[in-house]
Order: structure tokens, then sequence, then C-alpha cells
């Protein structure tokens, strides 16, 4: 009995299409299940919403032919500043700077806006004809069997394939179905994302202010505009989200100043509660997580897509090696290479953000000038700079073929 | 009818039958090492017979013997590839545990309890013969190796695998496979019937057939896993042999 595909990815959002095309590329079928409208997710009105795109990560869009229709609207992030803060005061004098140019050629990452990428790979995935994408389905339901798994959906059907990757996010129902469990806590902080637009040029310079509350990051997007992910205690994000937009400027202007002249509002606000989610296993028989199902994690370092990326090449390159040499791409021993592969990596990464939050996100006496020193010293040392920026650039450790610029 | 296949060995492996798809049990040294196994395989015999690997089933018209089958870990892979497959098994309960595996696979694997010598002499033919791990297991090597070079139609291919003789082989095959890590059960290998690649190819070409290619399997302990050696070729071993067209 032959399945209908070879894989069924469950969650439309960006690293499930990601995740078709990078399939289809190795020559591998899926069909791809949002449970939202293609055209909602194509809406197009600049929203204030963006990602810092390492560069590695870059790398991998341009090797699944997005990264033509996305070059223009991506904006280099040449350094990065790093300070503490405190509102209305200077920023620290012991501030870090990355600057590109002690790296690596090119920049180390490329802001790009959220609907501007979701566009590009909504496109994609309409032209492949390996990929069958299905919007809006609800699905409701998931079986796993030794020789495939089928997904169904609300309307009673019932696809059929050799695998499940779940991309349904933090809240996976097929992760919750199959039992696999999250370690989750909440930070008790709330993101505000905004953008604003300004009069001087940004140089394309991103600032992280380590504010009590939490960190502040100002983040270079094309056309003298901005995009702001700042981080708040509940009580005053429920207080700022719902202020007049003047009142609202007045409340990012004390926190990041006038270094840009100018500013105005654009787009939307949105706020969300922060958490840290990581799945207790990424695999099971016929099943694998990926992305926000398997690791949610604080996006002060902005990882939580560059993650995803990540995770698209290293599962896409595990399963089409796979089917070169014939093995079954549903199997434990197929899916065990993806998950030892990724999952060190992506916890390190989510504790990593998590130390650097419980350091940063305090008025503490004790360790504010402790950290100050800590970046100071970092701020000295070539050699640990660059190794920040690799970082950063995400360059680091066994990357996938597509992360390095090679075909799968 | 005469055969080279020692009683004792088949029995051993008979007890070990029902485990061979548990990738935890204790198949999990060979389900390990499949990956690097399959990875030579499907390179020789994409380049001995001009297919490309990444087009779908690309073995499609090739007929392919695999020798020791067990539970079918070559032949599924071969069959997925597009290959049209036979398995055989001097163990008589693997066949039907590989049966059901390769049924609920969906997959169709002609699979046989008998031996390389039974089907020499009904005078069957194949293009590729797969020989993992059996030659290190039977009584005779050169009565063995000259069945499987007449399975072979002219210009056919054979890919042989083994484990070399000398102090390291058994260190890592015996000691530390058997004893230690308890990754087989004891007295799986017999040490004195390792083979050198020397022998090996000096066995191959009295066989009739023309070695072209011998590569280690390696073991990498901080990696836990498998890769192909052009240099070290101390322990676990593979050969490729060409049968003139």
């Amino acid at each position: 009995m032959k399945p209908d595909t070879d894989v069924l990815i469950a969650g439309g959002g960006i690293a499930g299409c990601l995740m078709a095309l990078a399939l289809a590329r190795g020559g591998l079928s899926s069909v791809l299940c949002d449970s939202l409208p293609a055209q909602a997710r194509g809406a197009a009105g600049f929203d204030g919403r963006a990602y810092a795109i390492a560069a590695s990560c870059a790398r991998l869009l341009d090797g699944l032919g997005l990264w033509e229709r996305l070059q223009t609207f991506a904006e280099p992030m040449r350094d990065i500043v790093v300070s503490d803060g405190r509102i209305g005061a200077a920023p620290s004098p012991f501030f870090l700077h990355f600057d590109h140019r002690e790296g690596d050629a090119g920049p180390f990452a490329w802001m790009l806006e959220d609907r501007i990428l979701r566009r590009a790979a909504l496109e994609a995935v309409a032209e492949e004809p390996l990929i069958d994408h299905r919007a809006p389905v609800r699905v409701t339901d998931h079986e796993t069997g030794p020789a495939g798994a089928s997904l169904t959906l609300e309307d009673g059907t019932r696809l059929t394939g050799r695998l499940i990757i779940a991309c349904d996010g933090r809240q996976s129902a097929i992760a919750a179905r199959a039992g696999i469990r999250h370690m989750r806590r909440d930070y008790g902080q709330t993101g505000l994302v905004c953008a604003v637009a300004h009069d001087r040029p940004h140089e394309g310079v991103a600032h992280e202010y380590f504010l009590p509350a939490g960190p502040f990051a100002i983040l270079p997007l094309p056309r003298n505009r901005v995009s702001l992910v700042w981080t708040e205690t509940p009580a005053n994000a429920r207080r700022i989200i719902g202020l007049p937009d003047a009142d609202f400027h007045d409340e990012l202007r004390a926190r990041f100043g006038d270094f840009l002249g100018e500013t105005r509002l654009e787009g939307k606000r949105y706020s969300y509660p922060l958490t840290l989610s990581l799945a207790e296993e990424y695999v099971r028989p016929r099943l694998a997580l990926l992305g926000d199902a398997a690791h949610g994690i604080h996006p002060l370092a902005g990882q939580g897509l560059n993650l995803a990326l990540k995770d698209v090449g290293a599962l896409a390159e595990v399963l089409v090696d796979a089917t070169r040499i014939g093995e079954d791409i549903g199997s434990p021993l197929t899916l065990e290479r993806y998950q030892s592969w990724r999952r060190f990596d992506a916890t390190a990464v989510a504790l990593a953000c998590d130390g650097l939050n419980r350091l940063f996100s305090n008025d503490n006496p004790l360790l504010r000038p402790l950290r100050d020193i800590g970046l100071g010293l970092v701020g000295r040392l070539p050699a640990a700079r660059r190794f920040f920026m690799r970082e950063a650039a995400g360059g680091m450790g066994d990357l996938p073929r597509l992360l390095r610029g090679r075909p799968l | 009818m005469q055969t080279t296949v020692d009683t004792a060995e088949i029995a051993k492996f008979e007890a070990m039958a029902a485990e061979w798809w548990d990738p935890k049990g204790k198949f999990k040294p060979l389900h390990m090492l499949n990956p690097c196994r399959l990875g030579y395989i499907t390179d020789q015999i994409a380049a001995e017979f001009g297919r490309d690997l990444s087009a779908p089933r690309p073995f499609e018209g090739l007929r392919l013997l695999d020798i020791g089958c067990g539970g079918g870990l070559l032949c599924e892979p071969m069959a997925r590839l597009g290959a049209s497959v036979t398995g055989v098994d001097a163990a008589e309960r693997n066949i039907p545990v590989a049966r059901i595996h390769a049924e609920q696979s969906g997959l169709d694997i002609d699979y046989r309890a008998g031996t390389a010598e039974e089907m020499a002499a009904a005078g069957e033919q194949f293009d590729v013969v797969l020989n993992m791990e059996v030659v290190e297991h039977v009584a005779d090597p050169q009565a063995y190796l000259d069945a499987c070079a007449a399975l072979l139609r002219p210009g056919g291919m054979m890919i042989c695998s083994t484990i070399n003789r000398n102090p390291k082989s058994f260190a890592m095959a015996i000691v530390g496979a058997e004893w230690v890590m308890r990754w087989l059960p004891k007295g799986t290998h017999e040490w004195h019937r390792f083979i050198t690649p020397d022998e090996l190819f000096a066995l191959i070409r009295t066989a009739g057939l023309e070695p072209v290619d011998r590569t280690g399997f390696v073991f990498n302990p901080l990696g836990w896993s498998w890769s192909l050696s052009q240099r070290d070729l101390s322990v676990n071993y593979v050969t490729t042999s060409l049968k003139a067209g």
C-alpha cells in the first residue's frame, strides 16, 4: 500500500513551509497542513515584526531558492552594541561592541520582516510540485505505525505518509498527543514588539540594552526604520500596551534616547508572555518535532527562528541522506541522527539565553558591577569577541550542508 | 548435497533472529554499521552501473542477491532503491521474520531459506551479489566464494565484507565487541576464521573475479559511529570485485 506522500507536515508557518521546500530540493514529497488560510499568512501590510537571520541561516534560504526574492528587503546587521542600562540614564561605560569587520567577511546577520519572509516562503511553496499545500485545514488526530503514519483532518480526510514532522508551535498538539512532555518555565516577563521610523541613519547597528526589567533590542530595518523588541514585567507591559500613541512613544524614548533623531511609531504593537519550553524528546518512531514545537526560547538573542532553520537544514539532510541509501525515513535509527544533531545545540542556546536573561534582568547592586566588568572583559579580548560573533552568525559546530551554502 | 555452512554457526544466529529489527536490541551494532555499509554499497553500484543516486529508484532493473540476509537490513534498503531483491539465509528462522517485516514496509522481496551453493547449483544469476559479514562464518571460504562468483552474470559485481585477522581485530571484534561491550554474544566470532585483505583478494581471484576496491569500516568511539577509510583496514573492511563481462 503506497502512502499519499513521503512526509506529512503539521503546521504551515515559516518553519513548516521551509521544511517542505528543503525536502522538495532533496526530491522528497510532502503534504503541508496549515490551520490558517494562505491569504491570512501572506497579508501584506508593514506590522513591525522582524527576524535577525544569522548569516548561515541566510545561506539556507539561498539554498532553498528564496534569497533572491528576499535580499532587496533584507537589512545587513553590521555591528551589535551591547550595554547595561537604566531607564533615563546613559548606558554603562563598559559596553560590548561586535563589529563584523573583525570576523569573517560579510554581515553576521540580516534583518528581515516577518511578512516578507512569509510571502516568499508561501510563493515558493505554491510553485513547488512536490508540495501539496492544504490550507486552511485542521489536524484533529495522528497515528504512527510500523510501516507509516497518518494525519486525520477535521473533515475526516486521512492522509498517509512515512513520517510526520510537527511544526505546530510551542503548544504542539501532535507532541501532546504523542505523550512527549515539555520542560516549561514562565519567565514572568512580557515581550513587546513594535517598529519606529527615524531621521538619522542607523548604519546597520543593532543595540541591545540590558534594562532591569529585561533586555531592550533595537534592530535595523531597511529605509530608516528599526524593529524594537522589548521586555517588561507583565503588569508594566499591560499598562504600556494600552497607552495612547504619544504616551507609548514617550515610554520608548525614555529607554532608547535620541541617537536616531526624531522618531515616529509605525505598524502595530504586539505583546506576548515569555516562556521557555524544551521538549524532552524530539523524535518518536515516525514523528519528529521541529522549531518551536521542540524548543521555545527567550527572544533576547533573536535565536528562535535561527534554531528552527538549523533544524530544517539538519532534518532535511538526515532524511535525504537516508533516502539515498534506501533507509526508512521514519525509522528510529534515522530520526535519532536528527535528535542527537540538534538537541544539544538547541538546549545550549536556550540555556545561554536563559542565563543572560537572569544575569541582566534585575537591578541587583552586586550583580551590576560584575556583569559590567564581564562585558568589558569580553569587549577587550579580540579572541573572545570573535567567538561571540561567530556564534551570533550561527557558524559554530557541525553545520548542515544547506547552512554551509552547499546543496543537499 | 555438500554444503560449506557450519551448522553450529547457524544455530547461534537462529537464537538471535527475532531481535533483527530492534535498533536497540542485540543487533544494535549492525544497525549502527548499516548506514556506513549502505553508503559504500550504493556508491559502488551507482558507479559501476552508471546510476544517479539522487534520482528516484536508481537501482531499477538490477537483480540483486543478499547472502546471509538475516532480517533484511540490507534487502529492504536495496528494494527501496528499486532493485529486484532476493535474500537468502541458511538460518531458516530468519526468513519469516524478514518476510513479515518486508510486508509491513510495503516492499516486495524474494526471501528464501538456503545457501549460496544451492542457488548456484540451480543456475541463478544476478547483477549484484552482497556478501556482507558472511565469509568469516563459513567452513570453506574458497568453495563459498566460488559459489558467489558462479551467481554473478558476466559484468556483475560482488561486494564482500569481513574482519581482518591481527592482534587489533582480536582486541576490537572479540574482546571489545563481545566481552566488554556485549554488543554481540560471546562466541559470535572465532578469531582464527578472520581473513586478511590479501588472503581475501587471493580467494576472490581464485574464484575467477577481479578485486577492484578495498575500504575499511572504522568505528569512531567519540562520535559513536562508523565511517569509511581508505587507510585503516585493520578490523572491519569491505571489498568490491567484478566478473569479467
